[in-house]
């Protein structure tokens, strides 16, 4: 699949005019490249990682979402912004299909992973979320000790190989920022450990099954803002290997974590841009009014 | 602010008192029987067969029978309960026929056991050709016992957080995967504590055996269980009601009857005790 995938990015190289080929933007140019912009760059390097088009979503008569339109680029952080109720959590809960343990929704329109439907019906969704790494608004550790918790998706994978399992919890709770912590106690309870660890360690869990996206619902919601800081530095770590998609409460947070920033209102995506851009000049008038706090 | 705490007072003496209420009335039974039965009960009382017409001997065969009867109650009802509470809890989409079967279910745990009797009757005994047997009373309750197991299975299922569940699918779990794993090792002990307790329910009925099996008087011990049998709970029944010589037998009735709620006390206990060890295993681990 990848192979394909390069020599189609090849063959698109050599087509495309060179004017607008990744080469032709001198770095020092970059920062006033516009979303626009870094987005056809992206297009020609095929680095789109998520494209969503025409996404409709219902719970019942209800429309939670209204024709969304939006392009993700591979290894980069968006952060998803909006008032309660405007379908963040039910657009992240989307791309790895989590709605269909709901009953009576319903979808129209495409979300494609690496140019793949996640709707098509040759998909199997337990291989998409695997791909595809969730983590949760309120932290939910198993009731196991802190070792089977990150172990566990492995497990359920088929890996027996006991060693492979040791490397990959080590692995995973360094890429969390955990392993300093808890290296002499991973046999105790996970229970044990702190809020802000709990989290860290849902992450070190969902990174253990080696997804390549990673959905974060609201992380650092229930936490205190050291917990929150590490989370937020984390993300910036994850980003070198993970795409991101973020939802957050926090304008704050997502002005510091992210590079883009969808804002989502009424279930119709508003705006989606730069962050910068949206926080400092956003093009519609109730995105700076939300994002500058006069509302919602 | 004195009228406020005055009420509180007068509100906890009325909880009190239904609560001593209700303990004095059962240590008055267990009282009751305990002091009128203990001189009965013997190790031969135990061990030996009734003897001239149940005037004298032991309960052995009825200790027997109800044990049996209670074991194939538990093979039938343990895993079609839990099944059925694992499907309606898990799987079933909660519409408007699940909430149908649902209410039937519960409604059905409130079905008069003779009514359950009678039907047993019917179904086991004569149209599946058991005749009067162990087989076709422990079936018979382990049919009544079935409501009682599902709703507690099902409830043991419920106070599992969906977030486990959540948790399990994201991390690409099948939903069979996700229940095996990451909700059942923490259902299992409510599960097991309902289960019981409904089992010791069945053990201690009369009227369900009454036409399924139970004999009157059979002092030997059932070959296979397509043979009739003794019950603890209908020789009770027979000693205390029927028989010819009732006041001469009245402390054999009473040593019967402390012999079935030391049964039933024992089992119960076995449950909470797995649930504790179950819980402590789920802690640990």
């Amino acid at each position: 699949m990848s192979e394909i995938f390069t020599n189609s990015i090849e063959k698109k190289n050599k087509i495309a005019p060179p004017k607008i080929s990744a080469d032709s933007f001198p770095a020092g140019e970059e920062k006033v490249m516009t979303a626009e912009d870094r987005h056809s760059e992206a297009r020609i390097k095929g680095e789109i990682k998520i494209m969503v088009e025409n996404f409709n979503f219902y719970y019942g008569n209800h429309q939670a979402l209204k024709s969304i339109n939006m392009e993700v680029i591979t290894n980069s952080v968006v952060g998803i912004i909006g008032p309660s109720g405007c379908g963040k959590s039910t657009f992240l809960r989307c791309f790895n299909r989590m709605n269909d343990t709901i009953n009576g929704t319903r979808y129209e329109g495409t979300i494609e992973i690496d140019r793949k439907n996640i709707f098509d019906k040759d998909l199997d969704v337990v291989d998409l979320r695997r791909n595809v790494g969730m983590v949760f608004q309120k932290s939910n550790p198993f009731p196991k000790s802190i070792f089977d918790n990150v172990a566990y998706g492995m497990k359920i994978n088929g890996i027996k190989d006991k060693s492979k399992i040791e490397q990959t919890v080590e692995r995973s709770l360094r890429h969390a920022a955990l392993w300093e912590e808890v290296k002499d106690r991973l046999n105790k309870s996970a229970f044990a450990l702190s809020g802000g660890q709990q989290q860290r360690l849902c992450i070190a869990r969902a990174l253990a099954v080696e997804p390549q996206v990673l959905l974060l619902d609201e992380p650092a919601s229930a936490l205190d803002p050291i917990a929150t800081a590490k989370i937020e530095e984390l993300i910036h770590e994850l980003k070198k290997d993970y795409t991101i998609i973020i939802v957050t409460h926090n304008m704050q947070q997502a002005a510091r974590v992210s590079d883009y920033t969808a804002f989502f209102m009424l279930g119709e995506l508003y705006e989606y841009d730069l962050t910068t851009k949206i926080f400092t000049n956003p093009t519609r008038k109730t995105t700076e009014d939300y994002v500058t706090g006069r509302f919602g | 602010m004195n009228k406020k705490r005055f009420s509180e007072i007068i509100g906890f003496a009325i909880l009190r008192f239904c609560l001593g209420l209700v303990l004095l009335t059962l240590l008055i039974i267990l009282w009751d029987i305990f002091t009128k039965g203990y001189s009965s009960v013997s190790w031969e009382f135990l061990s030996t067969m009734p003897r001239k017409g149940m005037t004298e001997g032991g309960i052995f065969p009825a200790i027997v029978g109800t044990f049996l009867v209670t074991v194939i109650t538990a093979l039938f009802s343990i895993p079609l309960g839990m099944g059925c509470a694992i499907y309606l809890n898990e799987y079933a989409h909660g519409g408007k026929l699940t909430r149908l079967i649902r209410m039937s279910i519960r409604n059905l745990s409130g079905v008069p056991s003779i009514v359950y009797g009678l039907f047993g009757v019917v179904l086991f005994v004569q149209l599946m050709h058991l005749d009067t047997s162990v087989l076709a009373a422990g079936l018979t309750l382990g049919l009544m016992t079935l409501p009682w197991t599902i709703t507690a299975s099902e409830e043991a299922l419920k106070s599992v957080p969906q977030a486990y569940r959540d948790g399990s699918l994201a991390l690409g779990a099948t939903k069979w995967q996700a229940i095996r794993t990451n909700v059942l090792p923490y259902a299992i002990p409510g599960m097991l504590t309902g289960t019981i307790l409904g089992l010791s329910r069945a053990a201690g009925e009369t009227a369900p055996i009454l036409f399924t099996g139970a004999a009157f008087f059979l002092p030997v011990l059932p070959k296979s269980l397509l043979d009739q049998f003794m019950a603890l709970p209908y020789h009770l029944y027979i000693m205390s009601t029927q028989h010819h010589a009732i006041e001469q037998v009245r402390p054999l009735a009473y040593g019967t009857a402390l012999v079935l709620i030391a049964l039933i006390f024992l089992m119960n206990s076995v449950a909470i005790f797995a649930r504790y060890k179950l819980r402590q295993v789920k802690l640990e681990s």
